[in-house]
């Protein structure tokens, strides 16, 4: 093993690689086998973050930067002037292995810039999988990136092998597609993720029926899109991801932030800021859609296409909704207990049961976990309570902001305090 | 107010337990007799003499009222080490008995219960802190050697983790701290007690020749897979205290 130029090719490949948000190594299901390496749990591991604050679960790398294809707000396009670099196949399992090995990850994340065509490059990215598979008796987490346009014989064969399949839709309006990466269309995405949840759910019907079926995609898919490249409104954004979720069964949509690295003139320039913000208000809403039992259509509607930047989506759901509240702590249902701001999951559960004990007063709210600055205002508690009062009040949303600062207000800003 | 001593292991405790019980003792505290210096001469000490008939006596019990998972979470508050934890654990055994058909540990209103959760939560993080946070370094022999040094007693909770995982590497993990640790030899993943405190000097010239290289790859990947745009350091001490870099890596 040729460390050195190994180090050189790592160092290429997973820098060009970072753009992709998708890491996570959840969903696995792969049990280890006797005397075999690896195994994957249900709610996956982030072994370490790097400084920018995100999970590293996986090696994520490309297998190359070569790509054919000149998409604009890419770092790999054919005509951005970078160093170019290839693993061969032994080199990213042997890295895979080895790492695994003293538990720096929990898989591979393998994904590649599109050179000759999608199934050659299709093909050897299945090549990698297999091999960890088959001869290195691999059972971690695996996630391939799908190319699109790659044919349905190598997808049947990625899924497999791997756990998870993701092909990135980029850019959430077909119009900013056009725009951007004009040699890519969205038909050719589709197809492969169409043919993999068909896959699927053929997989779980014969599931019923036999116990030994091979796993295939056992992960499911996700995909990304990238925010503020374009001009799209998070109202667009939100819809795509929740027609997504319901007609392609997909397990997650990420959002990419845009990081301006690339002069050009249809794009954002170099000097604008990440919009980190509103990335973490597009994933808070996501939660609300996949946990809280949320519509896509309660969170935003044509009026108000964007997501409010000072306030949560589920307090700004409830300030326009203020005619649902206040809600009896008591009595209300597991469900409405969820829509009250400044409730999570977790303490939702744990009223739920504590409430069967006993009457529920603030402190043992406050015990409980709840953001109380919040949660007060909605809530009736059968002792009665004096900030209710505040609800019909016309400067109400001003008092819920002055009372609870955004924890991200001054984390996500990149303005440099001076003291 | 009589204090009953035993010796330090869980079932000594669930022993002690029982004798509050069978001796109908009213006022007790219960202490680990390593940890245990008398202040108040005129007390009255009962010395627990660890049995496991009684133990599992108690266990079985627990088992019928608050199911496996109840017994999980208070063997954690054992392993938290916390000092209130035996006095803890008696006060949920005895809510436990009182009211047998209600899973009394889901009553979060109660002060008790509501430690025992957050203090189960807190162990539970470490525990898969360690899960995530232990680097294995290949040792000339073979061996995948982690050293680590949690807060809490984790090491009983991971064994499983990291005996599902790697079944076809020699590995040790080993707790500086509390001198104890885990060894899987391709067989048998049991614990091991050295007499002394395993001898680490020199401890990277016994590296197996590959393994700097890995690291570096490592620390290299680490460095490159920032997005420096991005740098928010709150978020990622927040995600990594200060405390585990020791472990890491990447992080030396």
């Amino acid at each position: 093993m040729n460390f050195d130029r190994l180090k050189e090719k790592l160092e290429i490949l997973a820098d060009a690689a970072k753009y992709d948000v998708s890491c996570s190594s959840s969903g696995g299901t792969r049990k280890n086998k006797k005397g075999a390496l690896g195994d994957s749990s249900i709610s996956g591991i982030c072994h370490t973050y790097t400084e920018d604050g995100r999970c590293v679960s996986l090696l994520k790398v490309l297998l190359t930067n070569h790509c054919i294809y000149d998409c604009a707000y890419c770092v790999s396009r054919s005509s951005n002037d970078i160093k170019r670099a290839a693993f061969t196949v032994e080199e990213v399992v042997d890295l895979t292995i080895n790492f695994y090995r003293r538990n720096y990850i929990e898989g591979l994340f393998l994904s590649s810039g599109i050179f000759k065509n999608a199934d050659t490059t299709m093909e050897r990215l299945v090549r990698v999988a297999k091999k960890l598979r088959l001869e290195e008796n691999f059972n971690g987490y695996i996630h391939l990136k799908s190319i699109p346009g790659a044919s349905d014989e190598l997808m049947q064969e990625a899924a497999l092998y791997a756990d998870r399949l993701s092909i990135n839709l980029e850019i959430p309006t077909e119009s900013g597609l056009k725009l951007l990466a004009p040699e890519k269309n969205r038909a050719d995405m589709i197809s492969p993720m169409r043919y993999i949840q068909n896959g699927i759910s053929l997989y779980n019907d014969e599931k019923k029926i036999f116990r030994n079926v091979p796993k295939f995609a056992p992960a499911g898919q996700s995909t990304q899109m990238i925010v503020g490249a374009t001009n799209e409104n998070d109202l667009q954004i939100i819809k795509v991801a929740d027609h997504f979720y319901k007609n392609f069964n997909l397990k997650r949509v990420y959002y990419s932030g845009y990081v301006p690295v690339l002069e050009d003139k249809r794009l954002p320039s170099l000097t604008t800021e990440v919009p980190m913000l509103r990335e973490n208000r597009l994933y808070q809403s996501d939660w609300l859609m996949r946990f809280y039992g949320f519509k896509a259509e309660e969170i935003l509607d044509p009026n108000i296409p964007f997501l409010d930047l000072e306030i949560d989506p589920k307090l700004s759901w409830a300030l326009r909704n203020l005619n649902q509240f206040p809600i009896n702590l008591q009595t209300a249902d597991y469900r409405m207990i969820l829509r009250i701001p400044g409730i999570g999951v977790k303490t939702a559960k744990k009223i739920v049961h504590a409430r069967r004990f006993q009457v529920l007063n603030i402190d043992h709210l406050k015990k409980l976990g709840a953001a109380v600055n919040r949660a007060k205002y909605f809530i009736d508690f059968d002792a009665g309570n004096m900030y209710l009062r505040y609800l019909t009040d016309k400067n109400f949303r001003k008092l819920l902001i002055g009372g609870s600062s955004s924890k991200f207000q001054n984390q996500f800003s990149q303005q440099l305090t001076l003291f | 107010m009589i204090t009953l001593l035993y010796d330090g292991s869980f079932d000594g405790l669930l022993t002690a337990v029982f004798e509050v019980f069978e001796y109908r003792y009213k006022d007790v505290e219960i202490f680990n007799r390593e940890r245990f210096h008398q202040e108040n001469i005129f007390a009255e000490i009962h010395e627990v003499i660890t049995q496991n008939d009684k133990a599992e006596r108690v266990l079985s019990k627990l088992e019928q009222n608050i199911g496996k998972s109840g017994i999980n979470q208070l063997l954690k508050v054992f392993l938290s080490e916390d000092p209130e934890s035996e006095q803890i654990i008696l006060s949920a055994i005895k809510q436990s008995i009182q009211h047998p058909v209600e899973n009394i540990l889901q009553n979060y209103a109660d002060n008790d219960i509501l430690k025992i959760s957050k203090i189960c939560k807190s162990v539970d993080r470490e525990r898969h802190r360690m899960t995530a946070f232990v680097r294995f370094e290949k040792m000339q022999d073979g061996v995948f050697f982690a050293k680590i040094d949690p807060d809490f007693n984790v090491i009983p909770l991971i064994r499983k983790h990291f005996k599902d995982r790697y079944q076809d590497q020699k590995w040790m993990i080993y707790d500086l701290r509390r001198n104890y640790g885990i060894l899987y030899d391709l067989e048998n993943c049991d614990f091991f007690y050295p007499d002394e405190k395993l001898n680490l000097d020199q401890y990277q010239q016994k590296f197996h020749e590959e393994e700097a290289q890995y690291q570096k790859l490592w620390q290299r990947y680490f460095t490159k897979t920032n997005i420096v745009e991005r740098k928010n350091l709150k978020l990622h001490i927040q995600h990594v205290p200060r405390r585990y870099w020791k472990y890491l890596t990447e992080k030396s």
